[in-house]
C-alpha cells in the first residue's frame, strides 16, 4: 500500500499546486453573497435558503471537479508520458490507478470540509442561533463526498479505455442516469409490455442509484436523517466504487501506452 | 567513407543470433528476447494490423553496454516500451535477469529513461526524484543522499529547487537520467539518453554510460547518432523497419578492410602542377585527397617533391554509417515491408 499511498500523496500536491482548491473563493464569495441578500429578502426562511443554496453548491462544484479531474487523472498522464518512468519501477498498475483515485478523494475531502465549514459561517451569520438539527448538514456533506467518490471511480473507468472528451461525456450522462434510477423503478401512467419493465427495472439496479446520497429535503427542513440510511448508503457507495475500480483496473492493466 | 580504426572479425548474422538461443549452452544474458512481435490496430475500424516490431531475438549480455540503433519508426522505442511493459507483445517472449518482463518485483533492478521525457511540472527536480526514489523503499536519509548525489551528477544541483515547468529540453533529459539511476540499478535502458542535449550534455552523457559500465551495470541504449554507438558501446544491434538486421560489435559490422589511404597536406604560395592536386579537396592552404593504396608512396614522393608539408596519413575504412545506411536503403527498396495484413 505504500507505493498507493505515494501516487496518492502527489496526486493531492498536484491539486494544490494546480490551483483547483481556488474554488473555495468562489464559493465563499457566493456564500456571502447569498447570506447579505437572504437577510433582506426572505422572512423566516433563511436558515432553508442558505443550506439549500451551500448544499446545492457543495454538490455542484465538487460533481465538477470530480468529473473533469476524475477523466484527467490517467488521460493527462498517458497524453503527458509521465507515467512512463513511474510505471517502468516496482510499480503495479492497480496501484497506480488506486492512488489517483484516492488522492482526488483526498482533495475533494479537503474541497468539501472547507466548503461545510463556510456553509456553517454563512448560516450562523443568518440565524445568530444553533438548532440541533443542523447537525444533520453534516450527513448530508459526508453523504455528497460519498457520491464525488462514485462519481470519480466512474470518471477513471471511462478514461482507461476511451478519450477525454468521450469519457466526460459518458461520466456525465451516468450521473444523471444514476439520478434517474429511482424513476426507472417505479415508472407510472406509461403502457409498457411487462417485458420492457422488467429490463428498465434491471437497468435501474445496474445504474449508481445517486438519489442514495442526497439528503437534502430532509435536512433543510429539519428532519433527521437516521443512522442506518447512513450506513446503507455508506456500503453502497463503497461496493459499488470497489467494483467500478476493480473494472477500470482491469482495463488499464493490459492498455497500450502511447 | 570514413577513416576508421578498430578490431578486425566478422559479422554476427541475426540467423546465427537466433540459432544460438536455442542452444542451451549459451549464457544467460541480462537482456533475452525472444520471438518478440507488436502489432498495432489501425483504420477505421481498427480491423488492419501494422507490425512495428517483427519477429525480435536479441541478446544483451551481462555487463555490456548495447547500442540499439536505427532510423525514426524502426522499432526501437516499441522494443524498448515492451521491455518496461508500457505495451504488451502481441507475440514473444523477453526477460530481463532471468525474470519475465512481467515480474513487477524485478522491475526493481532496472531503470529506464523514456524518450523525451516529462515529469510533473509542477514538481522541483528534487522533489521528482524524491518521488521515484520513494518506489523503491529507500529510507529517508539515505533517499535524501541518493537524491542530492544524483542531482550534483547530472548538474542540476543549482536548479533543484525550481519547477520543472521552467526547465529546458536538456534540463528535462537531465532528470530523466537521474531518475533511471537513481537506485542503482543493474540493468539501465535508455531511449536516446543524448536527445536535446547540447555537445556538453551529450559529453557528461556519454561520461556517465561509461560510468555505469565500469560499475559493472548492463546499458542498453538506443540512438540515431552512430558517432555516438561506435563511441561507448561493446556491441549494436540495427533494426530497420520493424527488423533486426544486424548485432555485432561496431568493428565487428562492418568490413573493416581498408578501401584506400588519405593524405592531408599543406601547400603554400604558388600551385605545383601536380596530376593528383585534380581531385583533392582543398580548404585554405591544406588539402585532401584521396587515392589507392599502391599509389600512396608514389604520392608522397612528388608531394615532398613539390615541397608540400605532409600533415597526416591514414587508412580509409566503412564506417558504421555506411553499414547503417547500406542497411536502411535495402529495406527501402521492399514496399510495404511493414503492413502485413488488412480485412
Amino acid at each position: 500500500m505504500r507505493n498507493v499511498q505515494t501516487v496518492a500523496a502527489n496526486t493531492f500536491r498536484e491539486a494544490v499546486r494546480d490551483r483547483v482548491l481556488y474554488n473555495l473563493v468562489f464559493f465563499a464569495l457566493m456564500m456571502i453573497g447569498a447570506a447579505i441578500l437572504v437577510g433582506q429578502i426572505s422572512i423566516g426562511i433563511e436558515r432553508d435558503v442558505i443550506i439549500s443554496l451551500g448544499l446545492t453548491a457543495i454538490s455542484v462544484i465538487g460533481i465538477f471537479i470530480a468529473i473533469f479531474l476524475g477523466v484527467a487523472l490517467v488521460s493527462k498522464e498517458m497524453d503527458k508520458r509521465t507515467l512512463y518512468a513511474l510505471l517502468a519501477k516496482p510499480v503495479k498498475r492497480w496501484e497506480f490507478l488506486l492512488g489517483k483515485f484516492a488522492g482526488l478523494v483526498m482533495t475533494l475531502t479537503v474541497n468539501t470540509a472547507a466548503m461545510a465549514a463556510g456553509l456553517y459561517i454563512a448560516l450562523w451569520s443568518v440565524t445568530r442561533a444553533w438548532q440541533s438539527s443542523d447537525i444533520y448538514i453534516l450527513a448530508a456533506v459526508y453523504l455528497i463526498l460519498l457520491k464525488l467518490a462514485l462519481i470519480v471511480a466512474l470518471a477513471l473507468l471511462f478514461s482507461c479505455f476511451t478519450t477525454p472528451f468521450l469519457a466526460i461525456l459518458f461520466t456525465a450522462g451516468m450521473y444523471v442516469a444514476g439520478l434517474l434510477a429511482g424513476d426507472l423503478r417505479t415508472v407510472h401512467g406509461v403502457e409498457l409490455d411487462p417485458g420492457t419493465l422488467q429490463w428498465m427495472r434491471g437497468i435501474s439496479y445496474l445504474l449508481p442509484n445517486f438519489e442514495n446520497f442526497n439528503v437534502m429535503g430532509a435536512v433543510v427542513h429539519e428532519r433527521s436523517v437516521p443512522v442506518a440510511f447512513v450506513w446503507q448508503a455508506t456500503l453502497y457507495a463503497l461496493l459499488y466504487t470497489a467494483i467500478v475500480l476493480t473494472g477500470a483496473a482491469i482495463v488499464f492493466s493490459r492498455r497500450n501506452l502511447k | 567513407m570514413g577513416v576508421a580504426g578498430c578490431a578486425h572479425g566478422s559479422a554476427a548474422p541475426v540467423d546465427e543470433v537466433r540459432w544460438l538461443f536455442k542452444n542451451k549452452g549459451m549464457p544467460q544474458g541480462a537482456i533475452e528476447i525472444e520471438n518478440l512481435s507488436k502489432e498495432y490496430p489501425y483504420g477505421f475500424l481498427n480491423l488492419k494490423r501494422r507490425k512495428s516490431l517483427e519477429d525480435l531475438t536479441m541478446q544483451v549480455e551481462d555487463g555490456e553496454v548495447f547500442g540499439f540503433l536505427g532510423p525514426n519508426g524502426a522499432g526501437k522505442s516499441t522494443t524498448i516500451k515492451l521491455l518496461m511493459r508500457l505495451i504488451f507483445p502481441t507475440a514473444g517472449t523477453a526477460r530481463i535477469l532471468g525474470k519475465s518482463i512481467d515480474d513487477v518485483a524485478m522491475h526493481a533492478s532496472i531503470g529506464y529513461l523514456p524518450e523525451q521525457p516529462y515529469f510533473y511540472d509542477y514538481l522541483t527536480a528534487y522533489e521528482v526524484l524524491d518521488y521515484f526514489a520513494r518506489f523503491h523503499n529507500l529510507k529517508a536519509n539515505e533517499r535524501a543522499a541518493r537524491v542530492e548525489a544524483m542531482l550534483k551528477k547530472v548538474g542540476l544541483d543549482s536548479a533543484k529547487k525550481i519547477q520543472l515547468r521552467k526547465y529546458s529540453k536538456g534540463m528535462l533529459q537531465r532528470v530523466g537520467l537521474a531518475q533511471a539511476i537513481l537506485h542503482e540499478p543493474k540493468v539501465v535502458v535508455l531511449d536516446e539518453p543524448m536527445s536535446g542535449l547540447d555537445p556538453l550534455g551529450r559529453r557528461e552523457v556519454r561520461d556517465i554510460i561509461q560510468e555505469l559500465k565500469r560499475e559493472g551495470r548492463t546499458v542498453l541504449f538506443s540512438t540515431h547518432v552512430l558517432s555516438d554507438a561506435e563511441m561507448l558501446c561493446d556491441r549494436v544491434g540495427v533494426i530497420v523497419g520493424g527488423k533486426l538486421r544486424g548485432i555485432g560489435a561496431p568493428g565487428e559490422l562492418v568490413d573493416m578492410k581498408a578501401q584506400g589511404m588519405e593524405i592531408l597536406f599543406e601547400l603554400s604560395g604558388a600551385v605545383p602542377n601536380l596530376p593528383l592536386l585534380t581531385n583533392a579537396t582543398r580548404t585554405g592552404d591544406r588539402y585532401r585527397v584521396q587515392l589507392p593504396e599502391g599509389e600512396l608512396y608514389a604520392a608522397l614522393d612528388a608531394l615532398k617533391a613539390a615541397g608540400a608539408r605532409i600533415l597526416s596519413v591514414a587508412q580509409i575504412k566503412p564506417t558504421l554509417e555506411e553499414y547503417f545506411m547500406h542497411l536502411v536503403e535495402a529495406d527501402r527498396a521492399q514496399p510495404s515491408a511493414i503492413e502485413v495484413s488488412g480485412k
